[in-house]
């Protein structure tokens, strides 16, 4: 730890006294879970969807009048990042069958399955604008889902996810993930993934917020990072093509309305590169960076939203885009940290959310726009918050309850990320509790797809975080992790068919000139350009991230 | 938000600058004006994209670190490491056994470590990496796993290996020969793989599907919950 910081400040400290005392009282005991009105009510008096005033109609193009925060329809109504007159079109650098655009778990899982599908590895390119692996998909700590347990199916699953995302999630695409979900622990099985299991070698299983049976399979509190280690190994393994801090700013069409490439910009030499493909994989992930109502994220640095902005501009359609996900159990404290993910498994193995008196003011695991709802009530509603000194509210989360319930040990074993990190600034998580407040982790919304992940755009398939319509209007935990594999896998076998067949016409960029029109017709002046590729936090922008949410 | 904190002074590649003093070094190499494209990543200790090395004014001491999870003391003299040179041999895992033999052919380096533990001490995560080098070496593949299994990858072990081992290549043999053939697959994942192929669940989904949002409402409200 550092000289600087010792841990939690004294009057921090009397706050923790309580939760001590309360602590004992509290082991074995919950709290009664909300009905479905309750639950509404806090919703929609709390969560930050529901704040009307920070969303706006979309102006222009295929989805014009969805609603959305305001920082995506920035993104949206905005001016292309490039002059269509400056590309030169006639110069191909990469002449390939399919393209990934991302190289998370989506990506990652795209372009091994499109080289098993038939494609050559040298008629594959990955691009990324940071590196091979560089994903919000790495960041996940808590766990995957998947119904393989015997007490446990996809049916129930199904019923879990839907409920969880409130009806609006498109039935085929939910059908698809918890059918596909045991196949993908099997595919991760047998490339090496390393899972967390029993002493009998079945799978070591959590609950999570929502979910009716414990489905969350873990490698500690590093599953993300273990999956993408693997899938990055097995890519460079087969010698699929790839292309580091290089990022797509814009898709390229052809005169038969197909996508058919992209330009690529090269973040090392400034330079644009031209990409001539048949099937092109978008799997960029989602926008945290954006900061949605100012607050903090979860999100990894490259997470701008570049994929909704490139895929409106190809035409393409945008769904749910209104609903974004809170975490409900983001850092709040030490600064250095604010925002960063607490992972939601440290609920799903006894710790408690308790206010400044120590007094237990929720169910553990609700659905997570709930339990962030109940949190922020708590601090704004009913003011029974911790504040810190730079402003930032929040309760506590109480950890050392998960060595007390599940014996010494299980922090340090189970949670090493979050046991380390925190110990890093003189916090035993052992024995102090997590001071947290709900922070921006996952876009909801995104660019409609089917079961094959095609687009309505002919030639551009989409999987992951950029895609809405698999998790409704509210994420269940461990379902994103699946829902990458799932549809990362999907794509890269379709686009891989897709690509055996399909004739590339001649290249344009007329598109942009539409977009422009669109833009024009509707009256939108902006000096605004999109996609922003990366976060602005030079100069004074460093400090600037306070919360400003109420 | 206004800083609290004093200022500190560093030097980002030998150029001065007074920052907060509670930022990390992420956040101070930005406020010092820095936009990174190369050495940042997740920005919460879970990629190894900032690999940093930095001494301190008056120290022999060379130190490493992630900038995202370190904070800027007085006097610092950074550089960062976005990027380090390493052999990653390529394998059919398919084919591979999990012994010394394997890990010895594909990084026939090993055998030149010299137990220095200079990996360890350079390692962020505090990880005993000469362990699981030495792990590997003698072909105990379970250990070499389950010691280096919180690798981030930042490099700056194999920046640091007089041997000029890639500790973390060699790790993720390990580990994924060790859950493949040693820790091997759930028999309980390969059986609900088989009864979804079967179509086992095809017809229970099927009927969900088609139900209105009142019945599934009515059916999700009323689910049993079992987290035992």
């Amino acid at each position: 730890m550092s000289e600087d910081v010792s841990g939690y400040l004294d009057y921090m400290q009397e706050s923790i006294k309580k939760v001590e005392a309360t602590r004992a009282s509290r082991v074995g005991k919950s709290f009664t879970p909300m009905t479905a009105e309750e639950r509404q009510r806090v919703l929609e008096e709390y969560h930050p969807d529901w704040k009307m005033d920070q969303k706006r109609e979309l102006r222009i193009g295929p989805s014009k009048g969805e609603l959305m925060p305001h920082e995506v329809a920035d993104i949206l109504e905005a001016h292309s990042a490039i002059n269509p007159d400056e590309i030169d079109l006639s110069r191909i650098d990469y002449d390939v069958d399919v393209l990934v655009i991302g190289a998370g778990g989506a990506g990652l899982s795209a372009a091994l399955l499109a080289e098993e599908n038939g494609v050559a590895p040298d008629k594959i390119l990955i691009v990324q604008k940071l590196r091979l692996g560089d994903a919000n998909s790495k960041m996940s700590q808590g766990g995957i889902q998947a119904a393989d347990h015997p007490n446990d199916s996809p049916t129930i699953h199904y019923l879990d996810v839907i409920g969880g995302g409130h009806y609006y999630n498109k039935p085929e695409l939910v059908e698809a993930m918890v059918k596909d979900g045991p196949g993908v622990i099997k595919w991760h099985e047998d490339l090496g993934v390393l899972y967390d299991k029993l002493e009998d070698g079945t799978m070591q299983l959590a609950p999570g917020g929502g979910t009716s049976r414990r489905r969350m399979h873990s490698c500690k509190d590093y599953t993300g990072l273990e999956i993408t280690r693997v899938l990055v190994d097995e890519v460079v393994n087969r010698e699929i093509g790839y292309v580091e801090f290089t990022c797509a700013v814009e898709f390229i069409m052809d005169d038969m309305g197909q996508v058919a490439g992209a330009v690529l910009y090269d973040m090392d030499s400034d330079e644009y590169k031209i990409a001539r493909v048949k099937s092109t994989i978008l799997a960029t992930g989602g926008f945290g960076r954006l900061h949605i109502q100012n607050f903090e994220t979860t999100n990894h640095y490259g997470a701008t939203g570049d994929g909704i902005v490139m895929a409106y501009r190809a035409g393409a359609n945008l769904v749910h885009l209104d609903s974004t996900q809170f975490h409900p159990t983001g850092s709040a404290y030490p600064e250095q940290i604010v925002g960063q993910l607490c992972t939601e498994k440290l609920r799903a193995r006894g710790a408690q959310p308790v206010n400044k008196d120590g007094e237990l003011f929720v169910y553990p695991l609700e659905t997570r726009d709930v339990e962030a709802s109940a949190l922020i009530r708590e601090c704004y509603g009913r003011e029974l918050g911790i504040t810190t000194p730079s402003g930032v509210k929040g309760v506590w989360l109480d950890t050392p309850l998960i060595d007390i319930i599940n014996g010494e040990g299980t922090i340090e074993r189970e949670f090493a990320a979050m046991f380390r990190n925190y110990n890093k600034f003189g916090i035993d998580i052992r024995k102090e509790p997590m001071l947290v407040f709900p922070t921006l982790h996952y876009q909801n919304g995104g660019v409609e797809i089917n079961v094959k992940c095609e687009t309505n755009v002919p030639g551009l398939y989409a999987a992951g975080e950029v895609c809405g319509g698999v998790h409704g209007k509210n994420r269940l935990m461990g379902n994103s992790q699946l829902d990458l594999y799932v549809f990362g896998r999907r794509a890269g076998k379709a686009a891989a068919e897709r690509a055996k067949k399909a004739k590339i016409g001649k290249l344009n960029l007329d598109h942009i000139g539409r977009y422009e029109n669109w833009l024009k017709q509707e009256g939108v002046e902006t000096e605004r350009k999109s996609p922003i590729l990366l976060p602005e936090y030079r100069g004074e922008k460093t400090l600037e991230h306070q919360l400003k949410i109420l | 938000m206004e800083s609290n904190a004093d200022y500190v002074t560093i030097y980002v590649m030998g150029k001065k600058h007074e920052v907060p003093a509670d930022l990390t070094i992420m956040k101070a190499m930005e406020y010092a004006g820095h936009q990174f494209t190369r050495g940042a990543g997740c920005r919460g200790g879970y990629c190894g994209a900032c690999a940093t090395i930095y001494r301190k004014k008056g120290s022999y001491k060379l130190e490493g670190a992630l900038a995202c999870q370190k904070i800027v003391e007085d006097g610092m003299y950074i550089a960062q490491i976005p990027f380090s040179p390493a052999e990653k041999m390529t394998y059919d895992l398919d084919e591979l056994r999990p012994d010394a033999n394997t890990m010895l052919e594909y990084y026939p380096e090993l055998s030149r470590c010299l137990a220095c533990n200079t990996c360890t001490k350079a390692c962020p995560q505090d990880i005993m990496v000469m362990d699981y080098v030495q792990a590997s070496l003698r072909g105990d593949i379970e250990q070499a796993a389950k010691l280096s299994f919180d690798c981030i990858g930042c490099g700056l072990c194999a920046v640091r290996c007089p041997a000029e081992i890639v500790p973390y290549n060699v790790a993720t043999l390990a580990r994924r020969l060790y859950a493949k053939y040693i820790d091997g697959p759930s028999q309980h994942v390969l059986d609900r793989v088989e009864e979804v192929e079967e179509g086992k669940y095809d017809d229970e989904i099927a009927h969900l599907m088609e139900a209105s949002k009142e019945e599934l409402s009515e059916l999700y409200n009323n689910r049993e919950i079992d987290l035992k």
